[in-house]
C-alpha cells in the first residue's frame, strides 16, 4: 500500500531536490535583503557623485562659510549658512513645542492614564503623525500663520515661526511614542519602592521614572530632531523659499529642505552648477541626519539593554 | 554509575546509541549515553528536571540542528539499514521523515483538522486526492480520534478540546508511517480523563511503531512501558524491564528516585 | 504634624495638576488632528462635485480638477505596491527566519534601521540621479513608484519581521518535526498564518507613500498635467504634488482647491490608517495561540 517513493533512494532524491530548491529560494532572500544595503549605497554614490563637481567648482570653506546662498545669480554666492540657519530656527521652534508636549503626553499615559485610555489614544497619536507633511503645510500657512499674525502685528505671510510650530505638532506623536517606550520600560519594582515611601505618581515620574528611562527619551528627542531637520513640506510651504541668514523666527527663510524643492521645480540642466547645489545640500542634510540617527539609535539600545 | 541491560531481550533492537554526548554551546548536556531501543516496544525516560531525558529525546529526530552552537558526538544507530541518525552526512529532513515526534503542549497547525493530517503526506510529494484521503482516516483511526471527527473534518483543528488536540497531534505524526514515533511529555498539559485515553492510545500503538517516551510522571512509566531508562545529570543511571526497575532497582540513585527522596 | 500635613496636601495637589495638564495637552493634540481635518473639509467644500474629480488642472481655479493626480496617484501605488511588498516580505523573511548571526546580517539590519531615519528629501535625491537620469528612467511613473517603494521598504520589513516573529514556536517545531525544510515550514505556515500583520505593515507603508511630496516632487513631477498617462514611462502628477501647486499660488480660489484636495488625501489617509489598525486588532483575535 505504501508507495515506493518512501523508500530510502527515491526518497533521498526528492529531499535533494527539495533542498536544492531551497537554496535558491534563500539567495533570492539573501538578495531582496541587500536591497537596503544597495540603497545606502546608491544614496551615498549619488550624493557625493553629482556634489563633487561642485566642490570642483566652489571652495569648501566657502561653502563652510559664505553667508549669501544665492547659486542662481549672475554672480553666484554659495555659503551655506543661511540655509543651515533657516533650517536650525525652524528645528528650535518645533523642540520647542514638542519636547514639553510629547514628555509631558508620555509621562501621562506612561504613569497616570488607564489602560483603555492609553489603548484609545495610541492610535489617534499615530494619526497624528500620519498626516501628510502637504497638509501640514497647508495648515500652518492657512490657519496657523493668519491666528498668529493677531497676535504678532506684522508678521509676514511667510515665516519661520509658523512652520517651526506646526512641525513640532508633526512630530510630538513620535518623541510621545519613543519617550513612553523608554518609560514603560522601567521595571516596575522601581516604582513600587517609590510609592511604599509615600511619593505621589508624579513625584514618582520625576524622580524614579525619568531618571530611569533618561536614554530612551534622549533618544527620543534627538531621532525627534532628526525628523525635524529633514522636513520638506511645512518649510517650503509656509516658511518662504528666499535664503535669509536670521535667528528671528518671524522672519521667512528657506531651509536646506526648502531649497532643494525650490530648484526642483525648475527646470536645471544636468550638469549644471545649480543641479549640482541641490546634492551639496543634501549631502549637508545627509551628514546632520545620519549623525542624529547614529546618536539616538545608540541610545535606544542603551536603554533597551539597560532592564 | 553502572547500567544494566537485562536480557528480556527478545525483541529485536530498533535504535542503539553509541556514546553518545551533546553540546548546548559549552554546557555539556549528554554524557556519553549508550542504550539500545527494542522494536516496537515502549521505552520510558524518567528522571528528575535537567537530567536530559528531552535533550537525548530531541537527538532521535534531529531537533538540536534548528538550534546553534549545538554539537553531536557519538552515534545513534538506526535497524534495519544501520544509518548513523546524527551523523552529519545524513540530512535531517530524511530523519524526520522517519522518526516523528508528539510535543508537550498540543501544537495543531491552525488549519482544519484534515489538513493537520494530511500535511506529512503532502511534504512527502503525496498528490492523489484519494490516497490522502484514505491516509487521513486511517491516521484517525489508528489515533482513536476519527468517530469524534468525521463529521467535521473541515473544521478548524483548534476547535478541539486538549485531549482531542493531542490525538489530532498523533494522528498527523502517524499519517506518514513513522518507524519510529518520540513523545515529549505529552499528557503533562491534559486532564486525567484525557491522559488515561493517550495513554490507552500509545501502549496500542506499539504494535506498529516504536515508542520511546520522556515522561515527568513516573506511574505513567509504569502504566505505559516494557523498558524505562533512568537519567540523571546527563548520564544514563540505569535502563532495564519496567517490572524490575520499579520493583528491583539495580542502583541506589534509581531507588532514591523512584520513591520520592527527590524530584 | 500640621507641616507634614501641609507637604502632603501640596504634593496631591500638584499631582492633580499634572493630571489635568496631562490631559490638556493630549487633548490639544488630538483637537488639531480635528480642527485640521474639518476645516480643510470646510474651505474645500465648494469644490466636493463630481467635476473636480473628473477634470484636469486648469488656469481657472473653478475649473481646476484632480484627475491627472488622483490617477497619477493611483498608478504610483500600483507601482509602488507592486516593488514594496515582494521585496520587503523577502527581506523580513531572510533577517527573521534563514539569516545567521554574522556581520552581513548585522550590516543588512543597521542599514534598514538606518533608512528608516533618513529624510523623505534625500530619496528624492536619490531617484533624481539614480532612476531618472542613470538608469534613464525619465520623470515618470516608474521612477515615483519605484522611489516611495524604497522609501517604504523598512516600515514593511519591520511590521513584516514583528508578524512573523509573532508566529510561536511551537508550531514551526511541529512542521518540521514532519520533515519540512525552512522554505517549507515558512511558506506553508510562518507566512500564511501571519498574513494579517504583513498586510498591516504595507496598508501603513502605503498610507505613507501616498501623502509624500518631497521625493517625488525632485524627479520633477509635474503639475499642470492635462492628459492622464498612458504607460508606467510617461509623466505624471499626483495628489500631494497637486496640492502643493495649488497652494502655492496666491490666487485665493486655488487655496479652495488645495484644501479639497487636502481633505481627500487626509480621508484617504485617515481611511487607510483605519483599516491597518483594525486588521491589526482582528487579526489578534483571530488565532488564538
Amino acid at each position: 500500500m505504501k508507495v515506493a517513493s518512501t523508500g530510502p533512494a527515491p526518497l533521498r532524491n526528492s529531499i535533494r531536490r527539495r533542498r536544492a530548491r531551497d537554496r535558491v529560494i534563500e539567495s533570492l532572500l539573501l538578495l531582496a535583503g541587500l536591497v537596503a544595503v544597495f540603497t545606502t549605497v546608491a544614496i551615498v554614490w549619488i550624493l557625493v557623485g553629482e556634489a563633487l563637481p561642485f566642490f570642483d567648482h566652489v571652495p569648501l570653506e566657502a561653502f563652510l562659510t559664505d553667508t549669501m546662498w544665492t547659486p542662481l545669480f549672475a554672480e553666484p554666492r554659495y555659503g551655506i549658512l543661511p540655509l543651515v540657519a533657516g533650517t536650525l530656527v525652524t528645528t528650535l521652534v518645533a523642540l520647542a513645542l514638542a519636547i514639553p508636549a510629547g514628555t509631558i503626553i508620555a509621562t501621562y499615559l506612561s504613569e497616570f492614564a488607564s489602560h483603555r485610555l492609553r489603548e484609545l489614544v495610541k492610535p489617534a497619536l499615530e494619526m497624528l503623525g500620519a498626516v501628510p507633511t502637504v497638509v501640514y503645510g497647508y495648515f500652518a500657512l492657512v490657519m496657523v500663520t493668519p491666528f498668529l499674525q493677531k497676535l504678532i502685528p506684522g508678521l509676514p505671510g511667510f515665516n519661520m515661526l509658523s512652520a517651526g510650530l506646526v512641525i513640532g505638532i508633526m512630530i510630538v506623536p513620535y518623541v510621545a511614542s519613543v519617550s513612553e517606550d523608554a518609560m514603560r520600560a522601567v521595571p516596575n519594582y522601581m516604582r513600587e519602592g517609590s510609592y511604599a515611601m509615600g511619593a505621589t505618581r508624579l513625584q514618582t515620574a520625576t524622580r524614579v521614572v525619568v531618571p530611569g528611562a533618561l536614554s530612551g527619551i534622549a533618544a527620543a528627542y534627538i531621532l525627534g530632531i532628526s525628523r525635524a531637520v529633514g522636513e520638506t513640506m511645512v518649510v517650503a510651504v509656509a516658511a518662504g523659499l528666499q535664503p535669509n541668514l536670521t535667528w528671528n523666527p518671524t522672519e521667512s527663510a528657506a531651509t536646506i529642505t526648502a531649497f532643494i524643492v525650490q530648484v526642483s521645480l525648475g527646470d536645471l540642466p544636468h550638469d549644471s552648477i545649480g543641479y549640482q547645489s541641490i546634492f551639496a545640500a543634501g549631502l549637508v542634510l545627509l551628514v546632520v541626519t545620519l549623525a542624529f540617527n547614529v546618536a539616538g539609535f545608540v541610545l535606544t539600545r542603551r536603554f533597551r539593554e539597560a532592564y | 554509575m553502572q547500567t544494566s541491560i537485562e536480557a528480556v531481550a527478545t525483541a529485536p533492537v530498533k535504535a542503539r546509541t553509541s556514546r553518545l554526548h551533546f553540546w548546548y554551546g559549552g554546557l555539556h548536556a549528554l554524557k556519553g549515553v549508550d542504550m539500545a531501543i527494542r522494536d516496537r516496544q515502549v521505552t520510558a525516560l524518567i528522571g528528575p528536571s535537567g537530567c536530559g531525558k528531552s535533550t537525548f529525546l530531541r537527538c532521535f529526530n534531529r531537533m538540536h540542528d534548528l538550534t546553534p552552537l549545538t554539537r553531536y558526538e557519538g552515534s545513534i544507530h538506526l535497524y534495519p539499514d544501520d544509518i548513523d541518525l546524527v551523523s552529519k552526512e545524513v540530512d535531517p529532513i530524511e530523519v524526520r521523515m522517519r522518526i516523528g515526534m508528539v510535543f508537550q503542549k498540543p501544537n495543531p497547525f491552525p488549519k482544519s483538522i484534515f489538513e493537520n493530517v494530511a500535511y506529512g503526506l503532502r511534504v512527502r510529494g503525496m498528490r492523489s486526492k484519494a490516497l490522502i484521503e484514505a491516509e487521513v482516516e486511517r491516521a484517525l483511526r489508528d489515533a482513536a480520534l476519527w468517530d469524534e471527527v468525521k463529521d467535521r473534518l473541515q473544521s478548524s483543528g483548534l476547535s478541539l478540546s486538549g485531549g482531542q488536540q493531542q490525538r489530532l497531534c498523533i494522528a498527523r505524526a502517524l499519517a506518514t508511517n513513522p518507524e519510529m514515533l518520540l513523545f515529549d511529555e505529552p499528557t503533562s498539559a491534559l486532564d486525567p480523563i484525557a491522559t488515561a485515553r493517550i495513554e490507552e492510545l500509545i501502549t496500542a500503538l506499539r504494535e506498529r511503531v516504536t515508542v520511546l517516551i520522556v515522561t515527568h510522571n513516573m506511574q505513567q512509566a509504569a502504566r505505559v512501558s516494557d523498558y524505562t531508562a533512568f537519567m540523571f545529570l546527563g548520564e544514563l543511571i540505569e535502563f532495564d524491564a519496567t517490572s524490575k526497575l520499579f520493583t528491583n532497582p539495580g542502583s541506589k540513585a534509581t531507588e532514591d528516585y523512584i520513591t520520592g527522596r527527590y524530584g | 504634624m500640621s507641616v507634614m500635613r501641609a507637604g502632603v496636601e501640596r504634593r496631591k495637589l500638584l499631582d492633580k495638576l499634572f493630571v489635568v495638564l496631562g490631559l490638556l495637552v493630549l487633548i490639544a493634540a488630538l483637537a488639531v488632528l480635528l480642527t485640521l481635518f474639518l476645516d480643510l473639509v470646510r474651505l474645500g467644500a465648494p469644490r466636493f462635485n463630481w467635476d473636480f474629480v473628473t477634470s484636469y488642472a486648469s488656469r481657472k481655479p473653478e475649473q481646476a480638477g484632480i484627475l491627472a493626480a488622483w490617477v497619477g496617484t493611483t498608478l504610483i501605488m500600483v507601482v509602488t505596491a507592486c516593488v514594496a511588498m515582494p521585496v520587503g516580505v523577502a527581506a523580513a523573511i531572510y533577517l527573521e527566519e534563514y539569516a545567521p548571526k554574522n556581520w552581513v546580517t548585522a550590516v543588512i539590519e543597521i542599514n534598514v534601521t538606518n533608512l528608516a531615519g533618513v529624510p523623505s528629501i534625500i530619496y528624492g535625491l536619490l531617484a533624481l540621479g539614480l532612476f531618472v537620469y542613470k538608469f534613464s528612467l525619465g520623470q515618470s511613473i516608474l521612477a515615483a513608484g519605484l522611489t516611495l517603494a524604497l522609501l517604504i521598504l523598512p516600515i514593511v520589513i519591520v511590521a513584516t519581521r514583528e508578524a512573523l516573529r509573532a508566529v510561536p514556536l511551537p508550531i514551526r517545531e511541529a512542521a518540521y518535526a514532519l520533515g519540512a525544510t525552512r522554505w517549507e515550514v515558512t511558506a506553508h505556515h510562518v507566512l500564511p498564518y501571519s498574513m494579517g500583520g504583513v498586510l498591516t505593515g504595507m496598508i501603513i507603508g502605503l498610507s505613507r507613500a501616498i501623502g509624500e511630496t518631497a521625493p517625488i516632487i525632485t524627479i520633477g513631477a509635474l503639475s499642470f498635467i492635462a492628459f492622464l498617462p498612458e504607460s508606467l514611462m510617461d509623466p505624471f502628477t499626483a495628489m500631494p504634488i497637486q496640492m502643493f501647486n495649488w497652494v502655492s499660488r496666491p490666487d485665493p480660489g486655488f487655496r479652495i482647491n488645495a484644501a479639497a484636495a487636502g481633505a481627500i488625501l487626509l480621508g484617504m489617509t485617515f481611511l487607510m490608517n483605519g483599516i491597518a489598525i483594525w486588521l491589526r486588532y482582528r487579526f489578534r483575535k483571530r488565532i488564538n495561540w
